[in-house]
């Protein structure tokens, strides 16, 4: 009766992931045959595996506009799909983990760590982000999410004797699979109610109508809990301002940007394809988290000392920029606009705090510390590094001419264009706490302009070539973003995302 | 009435020239300070250059008329464009920006503040210029917003990295305060679009062209409109400074480099009440109306509250930035007239105000090198112990005051002869009195102005030089006017006289654009 019929394998559009894996393979074997010294050779391998996987990803999105199925079959159809909204958070992550890689390449050698092992997690993970954003069913989509979450969780830890680094491991490892066993229930429910798990399917029947209501609800809710843990939205952020602290800072950035950004599109794909009808759930409760995530992320921010936890709050304070355009998606027609502020921000928000934890990677390298006030004076002796420096704390401010401020711009004008009480008040909400987050980034800005150096040292920074090129990628996207964001004006359109309900 | 399009690189050119001299001189050395200097000058000379070009080619017959004007497609999901042009009302400030931008540069030349660094001073001129230039031209609400922040890192760093000492509070306090305005005034921006949009008969050709919401803004529901031109207030009012937004700007001039004051004295100031004409009222003309008795309640305020801060100071640049206060009081006032008058008036001031204040926070700077302190208690007998730079100084004092025959004059006399008969839709409302009284106590602000400014000049340019020096200077370190100073000094100083004789030069070009902003407040309507 079921008899197997073998899927049909789209090559061309499963090339990237492809791609990726053969490298695991390959960095993997690589590091077994080579001597000690010569280790670095994985970092590079590894990179070029990341810039490998765009091509097919470049050839795919030349070709057109069709959605392919990666997998066709009996049952298997439009589970595993490419279509342009996948493409461009493929080509988003490939990028973020390229950019990782230069950033870690000589904090990672220098530190003795195991670096072979490393880049292999780190590809791997990768890998569950680039399948994330392909996944149009519950189950490839929780299995991305564990794909790219646990090398994460090893990666955090990856300072061994580092009792800071060990503590973000295990915090992070903890609240992680906490997080995935409540989505999971939460999966389970769905699935129970609509039989599928299909994200299109479900969201025909998560109507909030019939028998079922309260098993539904709880669904929606526990998915979306789920998500927010990844999202590091309040009040399921503790873990990250200690993770981010320990964890190597290539990491953090990796987990600040990439295992943010996926968690993201997760919930952007239960949002837009499994809940379109469930809007009276989760729109309250988006709209709840996205102020309490803006306002306690600012808040704690304010009172960092240290960069890293600062830059950590401060990347809590800017998911909550995302939700707010998420909570107002399917409001009196404004989700195309919610969805372009998502994807928008998501990339700028990348390029500029990459950038900016490119700077702190080579700032501390000479300080040795992570204290804010490890900045004085830096714009005596590293000009160059304190104009970058203030570039991204602008943009992440969002202030004209840099990116930022497009990135905020579309999320306000998504969720005024849902005109109406809701919309407006989070607006407001929204705009205080961006003149609030500014406080902090020119605290720093100040730290390295106006006050001396501690201790006197002036000796210049020896930036290293691949921190070089990781900050010069970041600077160009931030700048050339603000001045014409037109060119990512196309992302995010409604019709990009397949099987979205008309 | 179709926009001329002749011509129409000549803006971007002037506006992003600037920028290509930075580019050059992230390539030069740190050490070689003379070739960045150098670089910077050149580029500000070929800007102002352009500007010349532009004032040149302007076709005065049309000045209500858009010029050199051009139209392209910026970011197309939200609708903005790259939309630039310059008519009679904002070519004077477009071109004095440039002009300004050189002569504070000839200044800074070897008057670079400490901690010197003179590359990355000259940088940040030069960013601000295309900043300055740049919130003039545009005629997009959205790239007009992005040339009025552009200015707010630049004159961050200037106050706090090269001004006194408490330039730290009094740049964040800059900072903040200005973010604050521009956050409410964007939120303006979006709402007043997606108000129009949603009104628009063609919703797809909505667009944020200044165009678009002058035709379609005063159809905005009047109770909608008085909120969105609240945000916008906010945001204008901070930077111009109205009372009770202004308490960053007595800090920020105090604490800024001379040439940090000289430029948000005589430009970024500017900004604000630009907005105003340009922007609030013509785009939200029944707000205005419902609005325009608060603001001129306000800018009275302003006046007697900055006159009397005068009084109170006993720091000569601490005085002249209060009097700043005072002086864009009357500029606000003659704009919430609503009236050609009132409007020409405070255009007129803007200009006049820019030479002047300039001027003066230029020789506040050469005083304060020279004495090494501001305090008026121990500045005394100028006149005797430099008497070129004490006589500039009377000078200015006397344009400051509104002296008829100089350019100070124009801007406040009208302004409260048009408060006295402000717009007719004003008086509909049963405003006359209250613009009457208003008339009245901003009438006795030029008496108090006139006060201020003379004991000061008093205290400070009359009398014997003190021979004891006080420790804080040396009899050697007191020369007269050097050949940058009178460089720098001698145009403004030029035009304080010829706009103080010819007004018609700015009230011509300004005239025909005010016309047009004021039509719907006049009777009959």
């Amino acid at each position: 009766m079921f008899a197997f019929s073998s899927p049909v394998i789209d090559y061309h559009a499963l090339a990237p992931e492809l791609v990726l894996a053969a490298g695991i393979c390959v960095v993997l074997l690589v590091d077994l045959f080579v001597p000690d010294h010569r280790r670095w050779i994985t970092g590079t391998l590894s990179g070029l595996f990341l810039l490998g996987a765009l091509l097919p990803v470049v050839t795919l999105a030349v070709i057109g506009d069709d959605v392919r199925s990666s997998l066709s079959g009996d049952g298997i159809t439009g589970r595993y799909v490419v279509d342009n909204f996948a493409l461009v958070l493929k080509a988003l992550f490939l990028l973020a983990g390229y950019v990782v890689v230069l950033l870690s390449a000589h904090e990672i050698e220098e530190g003795g760590y195991y670096q072979g092992e490393f880049y292999v997690l780190l590809l791997s993970s990768v890998l569950g982000m680039v399948m994330m954003a392909s996944s149009r069913d519950l189950v490839s989509v929780f299995i991305a999410l564990e794909f790219l979450s646990i090398p994460a969780y090893m990666m955090a830890a990856w300072k061994k004797r580092d009792r800071k680094s060990n503590e973000a491991g295990v915090k992070y490892y903890l609240l992680g699979v906490f997080a995935s066993a409540v989505m999971l229930y939460g999966m389970s429910l769905l699935y129970g109610v609509a039989g599928s798990t299909l994200l299109t399917d479900i969201g025909k029947s998560i109507t909030l109508e019939g028998d079922k209501v309260g098993v539904q609800v709880l669904g929606v809710v526990f998915v979306i809990v789920g998500f927010a843990f990844k999202v590091s939205a309040v009040p399921f952020h503790t873990w990250a301002p200690d993770t981010y602290e320990g964890a190597p800072t290539p990491v953090t950035a990796f987990l600040s940007v990439g295992s943010k950004a996926a968690g993201f599109v997760g919930l952007v794909l239960m949002v837009y394809l499994a809940f379109p009808e469930a809007r009276d759930v989760y729109r309250p409760f988006l709209w709840v988290m996205a102020a309490l995530t803006m306002t306690i992320g600012n808040l704690v921010a304010l009172k960092q000392t240290n960069i890293v936890r600062m830059l950590a709050y401060s990347s809590v304070s800017q998911g909550g920029f995302i939700l707010m355009p998420l909570a107002m998606a399917f409001t009196d027609g404004s989700q195309e606009a919610s969805l372009r502020a998502v994807v928008v921000y998501l990339i700028i928000y990348a390029a500029t705090n990459l950038g900016a934890f490119a700077v702190v990677i080579a700032v501390s390298r000479k300080t040795r510390s992570g204290e804010i006030s490890s900045f004085g004076g830096l714009f005596q002796y590293a000009p160059g590094l304190t104009v970058l420096m203030t570039l991204f704390l602008a943009s992440l401010a969002g202030i004209p001419p840099l990116g930022g401020w497009y990135a905020k711009f579309g999320a306000f004008k998504a969720v005024l264009d849902a005109a109406g009480g809701w919309g407006y008040t989070i607006a407001i909400v929204g705009a205080v706490n961006a003149v609030i987050a500014t406080a902090y980034y020119i605290n720093i800005m100040r730290e390295m302009w106006m006050k001396p150096a501690p201790d006197g040292d002036v000796t210049p920074i020896k930036v290293h070539g691949s921190v070089k090129a990781a900050l010069v990628i970041c600077a160009a996207s931030t700048l050339v973003l603000g001045v014409l964001p037109g060119l990512i004006a196309k992302v995010g359109a409604i019709t990009d995302l397949a099987g979205i309900a008309p | 009435m179709e926009p001329l399009q002749d011509l129409n690189w000549l803006l971007s050119l002037g506006t992003f020239l600037p920028l290509v001299g930075v580019l050059l001189m992230l390539f030069v050395p740190k050490k070689d300070v003379d070739t960045a200097k150098t670089i910077a000058l050149g580029t500000a000379l070929a800007t102002l250059a352009v500007g010349v070009v532009t004032a040149l080619k302007f076709d005065y017959g049309q000045s209500e008329n858009l010029q050199f004007f051009a139209s392209h497609s910026w970011i197309k999901p939200i609708s903005a464009t790259y939309t630039i042009g310059v008519d009679g009302i904002s070519l004077p400030l477009y071109l004095l920006s440039m002009l300004i931008t050189v002569l504070v540069m000839i200044y800074s030349w070897n008057h670079v503040p400490s901690p010197g660094n003179a590359k990355a001073f000259f940088m940040l001129m030069l960013v601000l210029q295309t900043g300055m230039a740049g919130t003039f031209m545009a005629q997009d609400l959205i790239l007009f917003f992005v040339f009025f922040e552009l200015v707010l890192l630049p004159m961050y760093f200037m106050i706090g990295v090269w001004g006194g000492e408490n330039r730290q509070y009094a740049s964040l306090k800059f900072f903040l305060y200005t973010m604050f305005g521009s956050a409410l005034m964007l939120v303006g921006f979006i709402a007043l679009f997606v108000v129009t949009k949603n009104n628009a008969a063609d919703p797809a050709a909505a667009n944020f062209s200044f165009q678009w919401f002058n035709e379609n803004g005063p159809d905005v529901a009047k109770n909608t409109a008085i909120w969105i031109f609240g945000g916008l207030f906010i945001g204008f009012a901070v930077k111009v400074p109205m009372f009770p937004f202004h308490t960053w700007l007595p800090d920020a001039h105090t604490e800024a480099p001379t040439q940090g004051s000289v430029i948000l004295a005589a430009i970024l100031l500017k900004l604000g009440t630009y907005g105003f004409v340009r922007i609030a009222i013509p785009f939200l003309p029944q707000a205005a109306v419902k609005w325009a008795p608060a603001i001129a309640v306000l800018a009275v305020i302003g006046i007697i509250y900055g006159a009397l801060g005068c009084l109170a100071q006993t720091d000569m640049k601490r005085l002249i930035a209060f009097s700043s206060v005072a002086h864009m009081g009357f500029v606000m006032l003659g704009i919430s007239t609503l009236t050609d008058l009132g409007i020409n008036a405070a255009l007129f001031g803007m200009v006049a105000h820019g030479l002047i204040t300039g001027m003066l926070f230029f020789l506040a700077g050469s005083v304060k090198e020279r004495y090494h302190t501001l305090q008026i208690s121990k500045l005394k007998g100028m006149l005797k112990s430099m008497p070129k730079l004490g006589w500039i100084f009377g000078f200015c004092a006397m344009a400051s005051l509104g002296l008829p025959g100089l350019a100070g004059f124009w801007g406040e006399f009208p302004a409260l002869l048009a408060s006295w008969s402000p717009a007719e839709v004003l008086l509909g409302n049963g405003h006359e009195g209250l613009f009457r009284v208003l008339t009245i106590i901003a009438a006795l602000g030029t008496v108090l102005a006139a006060g201020y400014l003379l004991w000061l000049f008093q205290r400070t340019a009359m009398g014997e030089p003190a021979v004891e020096a006080a420790g804080d200077h040396h009899e050697s370190d007191i020369h007269d006017v050097n050949a940058f100073e009178w460089a720098a000094w001698v145009p403004m100083l030029i035009g304080i006289v010829v706009l103080g004789v010819v007004p018609k030069l700015l009230l011509d070009l300004s005239d025909p654009g005010v016309q047009i902003i004021t039509k719907v407040f006049k009777g009959g309507n």
